[in-house]
């Protein structure tokens, strides 16, 4: 379905200036600091956009959020405590790659869980096939009538 | 008039809808000939007065009739004709009128094919597609009518959604409706099937050119939409793993296993059950895609609960088509009988294979998507579920189904041989892993991942070129031979060695994105940059006027070596229905490879910010699905060639029913 229209509107209508996410004058001078910033963007949810991540969001908020990573990862702090920090600020919300925790167990398990029931149901069935006799062995009436029929033993 | 003419036949169709549900299905469950000959005219007349209608809402598109709520809010007379009529479905009640209209398409292309159908069969068919209809006709007429008047009716129309007004949006939601849609065909052959009682090798070879019908479009809108937002949305990602991307990529992980199940069904009449609750579900994710995206429910729980009128109805007949489809299942479907035996080496075990990974890909994206609506239903707490989540689940489930692929496809049916196969395909795996080793090699010190995705790709390339390679030359005694030969093969092999090689193709492109380089700066007329192998540098800047937009635009020349070798030109676009400025990305392909550039907003010293990329092999992951959809289409070919065979099963079918 339109797939993009509610993005679309989203950003439109919703986020003011259209264009595009990280500005010029966001990006940091040292490459690595900036790749790093980059990688962690990728990982933190714009807070008022449907899933975008903020450095794909050109929402004012995203922003915000991108310089906030850069001046911590320029102060120094590793992407772990830049993670922690903004958890403690916005809640598990603001990550694009929810923690494994109770509530996510499901979440982070179900996929492979699919999987494992899919396989053992798989094994289970061909199991029951194999275990089922292609046919009963003839009883002893059916052997004498048989054994009229062709003669011998069929066995022998 | 002509507005209330569309309303009008709109009505009409949901009685007819009904009497192709009532009748047909009386008919097959009563035994009745007459009866079940109803189905037939019934679906020929609902699909005349479905475009009926759709016509005169496309008429009132065209002509301006603001007068109509629906054109008033989402047109303008300063439209180019050509977004005045896909306008028609770019807005909630249209798009569901194109789904109504779509429904009643395929009932009647199934009809016009009835007579190579036993008589039951088609009647309970259509009589399940008629009942789709009427529960949809009666959606669309009591909660989301296009025909509603405005009165007084204004002089000028809302205007279209900017970021709408685009080629990509004039033929992306058809296409992907017709796939989404057309999987209704095989949800009504599994429920028809169950009510009608018969299930085997035959009805996998009815059901199975609708299903490839369907998800040959379905691959096709989904490319289409995700070259659509690489350009439209203007940051040159390709898949986000938005919630409405993945409502439409569920029916089509499903869809992909369905058509793999009725391979089994069709050869080997086996995995009949799985092949019935396959098709059940995969248009079940269809209609739960229609719910997720129409009801608004994916920006929160909250926000569907205070506006239910639509999404609840949607909902509604969600779970009656589903429930009732699962109930039956659950009742008729332990009579299924299991056919053929199969080792668990062989292409049955491959293909069951096949449907488990991608049944467990289908559920990754299933619960992904889901699950923070159920944590927030549950206990109100939110989390968000986003790409990196989406990465890592479907990458390690993804990556052992394709790469088992060009195995599957060797491997002999009831019993295979899986050390002849590798002795067959010694030569495509030592090719691609010398490809592998080699890119590894070339881009020494860049991604690790890459190269193993060139690697992945080239090997379902290879893969498939040599089982057509070995089928062809097994025993030949010249090279004139083994090319008649490969030329003879059946259309299917054919099919699935094409969709196959695009499937990696598609897979190269992907893995050359890790290989994109980005360039962000502010530029003046005169500054170059640098994209890739390419310089970009802003010649001018200037104003012009477009049908109903004024635009912004940037033009930079792209220079190799010296020499310009193209020109792009991003710009930024105030249409005069709408305040808001859109961004139009500038794009220019060079071999398969694409410069890329958005900018930013004109500063009053002259500059621009740039947001610039080089993407190689970038355009491969559009190829890439264009040509698995064309190895869809030979399969169908394939299918039609023979279309003598269901005739004399049909026959038969007949005279034992």
């Amino acid at each position: 379905m339109m797939r993009r229209v509610l993005i679309a509107f989203a950003l439109v209508v919703g986020m003011g200036l259209p264009g595009f996410a990280v500005q010029p004058d966001e990006v940091l001078k040292d490459p690595a600091l900036e790749a790093r910033a980059r990688q962690l963007s990728l990982e933190l949810r714009c807070l008022v956009c449907q899933n975008q991540s903020i450095d794909d969001s050109n929402a004012p908020l995203a922003r915000d959020l991108r310089l906030l990573v850069r001046e911590r990862l320029t102060a120094g702090d590793d992407d772990a405590a830049i993670r922690s920090y903004l958890v403690a600020r916005y809640g598990d919300f603001v990550l694009l790659k929810p923690p494994f925790d109770s509530r996510t167990f499901l979440l982070w398990f179900g996929p492979f869980a699919v999987l494992a029931a899919g396989a053992t149901a798989v094994w289970l069935s061909a199991r029951r096939r194999r275990a089922a006799p292609a046919a009963a062995p003839l009883s002893e009436a059916e052997r004498k009538a048989l054994e009229e029929l062709v003669g011998s033993d069929p066995k022998a | 008039m002509i507005v209330e003419i569309g309303h009008y036949a709109l009505v009409l169709a949901l009685a007819v809808a009904l009497v192709q549900t009532a009748l047909p299905l009386w008919g097959v469950v009563a035994r009745d000939p007459a009866l079940m000959a109803t189905a037939r005219p019934a679906a020929f007349a609902s699909f005349a007065l479905v475009i009926v209608a759709y016509a005169a809402l496309t008429w009132a598109y065209m002509v301006s009739d603001f007068s109509v709520l629906n054109v008033a809010s989402n047109s303008h007379s300063m439209k180019p004709l050509v977004y005045k009529i896909s306008g028609v479905w770019a807005n909630h009640e249209g798009s569901m009128l194109l789904w109504v209209s779509i429904l009643v398409l395929f009932a009647a292309l199934v009809a016009a094919r009835a007579s190579e159908m036993p008589l039951r069969l088609h009647a309970a068919v259509l009589g399940v597609q008629g009942s789709i209809t009427a529960a949809f006709l009666l959606f669309v007429l009591a909660a989301s009518n296009p025909f509603e008047r405005l009165l007084p009716a204004p002089l000028e129309g809302r205007g279209l959604n900017p970021i709408l007004q685009d080629p990509g949006l004039a033929i992306h939601p058809p296409l992907l409706y017709v796939g989404y849609v057309g999987f209704s065909i095989a949800f009504s052959f599994a429920v028809g099937a169950l009510i009608h009682g018969r299930i085997d090798a035959v009805w996998a070879r009815f059901v199975r050119p609708w299903t490839l019908l369907a998800w040959v479009f379905l691959t096709v809108g989904i490319a289409m939409g995700s070259y659509w937002a690489y350009y439209e949305l203007g940051w040159g990602g390709w898949w986000f793993w938005d919630p409405v991307e993945n409502a439409s990529l569920m029916p089509w992980l499903a869809g992909t296993a369905l058509l793999h199940s009725t391979l089994v069904m069709e050869k080997r009449d086996a995995l009949k059950v799985w092949t019935i609750l396959l098709s059940i579900l995969t248009f079940s994710l269809s209609l739960l895609g229609t719910f997720l995206v129409r009801s608004g429910v994916l920006t929160s729980v909250h926000t569907f609960a205070s506006d239910p009128a639509r999404g609840q109805f949607i909902l509604g007949i969600l779970t009656f088509f589903i429930g009732g489809a699962f109930a039956l299942f659950a009742w008729r479907g332990p009579m299924l009988k299991q056919g053929g035996l199969f080792a668990p080496i062989s292409r049955e075990g491959a293909l069951v294979l096949n449907n488990l990974l991608l049944a467990a890909l289908t559920a990754g994206v299933f619960i992904g998507t889901l699950y923070p609506l159920a944590l927030e239903a549950w206990d109100g707490s939110k989390i968000s579920v986003g790409a990196p989540f989406f990465d890592a689940v479907t990458i390690p489930i993804a990556v052992p189904l394709l790469l088992l692929i060009p195995f599957g496809t060797a491997l002999a049916w009831k019993r295979g041989d899986l050390l002849g196969v590798a002795q067959r395909m010694a030569f495509a795996i030592g090719l691609s892993v010398l490809i592998t080793v080699g890119v590894w090699a070339y881009t020494r010190g860049g991604p690790v991942a890459a190269p193993l995705g060139i690697g992945l790709g080239a090997w379902l390339i290879l893969g498939s070129a040599a089982e057509i390679v070995a089928r062809s030359t097994r025993g030949a005694a010249s090279l004139g031979i083994a090319f008649r030969r490969a030329v003879g093969l059946p259309r299917s092999a054919w099919g699935a060695a094409v969709a196959h090689a695009g499937m990696g193709i598609t897979v190269i492109g992907i893995a050359a994105t890790a290989w994109g380089v980005e360039n962000i700066a502010k530029v003046r007329v005169g500054d170059a940059l640098q994209a890739g192998p390419y310089e970009v540098r802003l010649d001018r800047t200037f104003v012009r006027n477009g049908p109903d937009f004024r635009e912004t635009v940037a033009s930079f020349a792209v220079v190799k070596d010296g020499r310009e070798i193209g020109r792009i030109e991003p710009g930024k676009r105030i249409f005069v229905a709408q305040t808001m400025p859109t961004s139009e990305a500038g794009l220019m392909t060079a071999g398969v490879g694409q410069v890329y550039a958005s900018i930013g907003e004109f500063e009053d010293d002259g500059s621009v910010g740039v947001r610039l990329y080089w993407k190689p092999l970038v355009t491969l992951i559009w190829i890439g699905s264009v040509i698995m959809a064309l190895g869809g289409l030979l399969s169908m070919a394939d299918r039609r060639a023979r279309v003598a065979a269901p005739v004399r099963a049909a026959a038969t079918g007949a005279a034992r029913a």
